[in-house]
């Protein structure tokens, strides 16, 4: 028994959504700029799975292709991200968001 | 059992989610994070798009979390020393999620629901998905080697010492 079958679709809009929402409140919530780069990464997530669930239910591969090109990026975002953190962290010994206010100037 | 087996995934992805936003320690985030991507992947099972399941393991839950942690150890980050917002400010945090989400479902609930078509095993089997991505979106997947060449000099080049 295959999963689109007995569930409707909304079931994975209605799961994305709260994955996606609290993705951005964890970005809201936090000064860590850590855990900000992981809230990212879940919100990057609850899209994957909302992109994956309508590619299954539309019987279209396209979908899931575009969800392994998402992760690519995700892949790459992240490298380029911890590395800017760890010169940050260097600069600053720190790694709190609300010390890069000073880039306001 | 689908439903079930989708409900207590999902159950189990949104509680690890809310502990990756409110744990103290930036390493049980990590781990938190890791079962909130295996719940995900499980998801991927249901919808029998198995190749994405096991990438999304072996990328985020393999090399991704790795990083994290690397980088955690690596700043020695594992204590509880981080600054916190003020309560007010993460009451407006929370309060901004929820409206987000209140906002997303209420809109998305009115939708109608899609012309379902009839279910193929084959979809998310690496046979087919290796097919379209080598076909169709050829372009694309070179494009995106060309990006990750240009992350990964990014990173040695923000990753080395100044030379002053």
């Amino acid at each position: 028994m295959s999963a689109i079958n007995v569930i409707p679709i909304h079931w994975y809009i209605i799961l994305s959504s709260i994955l996606f929402s609290i993705g951005v409140t964890g970005v809201l919530f936090r000064r860590n700029a850590i855990i900000i780069f992981m809230s990212i990464e879940l919100m990057l997530n609850a899209v994957n799975l909302l992109l994956v669930a309508f590619s299954a239910y539309h019987n279209d591969a396209a979908g899931q292709v575009f969800v392994f090109f998402t992760m690519a990026v995700a892949a790459a975002e992240i490298a380029v991200g911890l590395a800017i953190l760890v010169v940050m962290y260097r600069n600053t010994k720190s790694t709190d968001i609300d010390i890069l206010n000073r880039l306001k100037g | 059992m689908t439903q079930y087996l989708f409900v207590i995934l999902g159950i189990l992805a949104v509680l690890s989610a809310l502990m990756v936003v409110f744990t103290k320690n930036p390493v049980h985030s990590v781990l938190y994070l890791v079962l909130t991507f295996f719940a995900i992947a499980g998801e991927y099972i249901l919808l029998n798009a198995q190749f994405l399941a096991i990438v999304n393991i072996i990328v985020y839950a393999g090399a991704i979390m790795v990083l994290f942690l690397f980088v955690i150890m690596l700043l020695n980050l594992n204590k509880e020393t981080e600054p916190h917002k003020n309560q007010w400010l993460k009451f407006a945090a929370v309060a901004a999620g929820g409206c987000l989400l209140i906002v997303l479902v209420g809109t998305l609930k009115g939708a109608d629901a899609i012309t379902q078509s009839p279910f193929n095993n084959n979809t998310g089997l690496i046979e087919n998905l290796g097919k379209v991505l080598f076909s169709q979106f050829l372009l694309p997947f070179e494009v995106s080697s060309i990006l990750f060449l240009a992350a990964m000099v990014g990173a040695v080049m923000l990753g080395k010492k100044e030379i002053k």
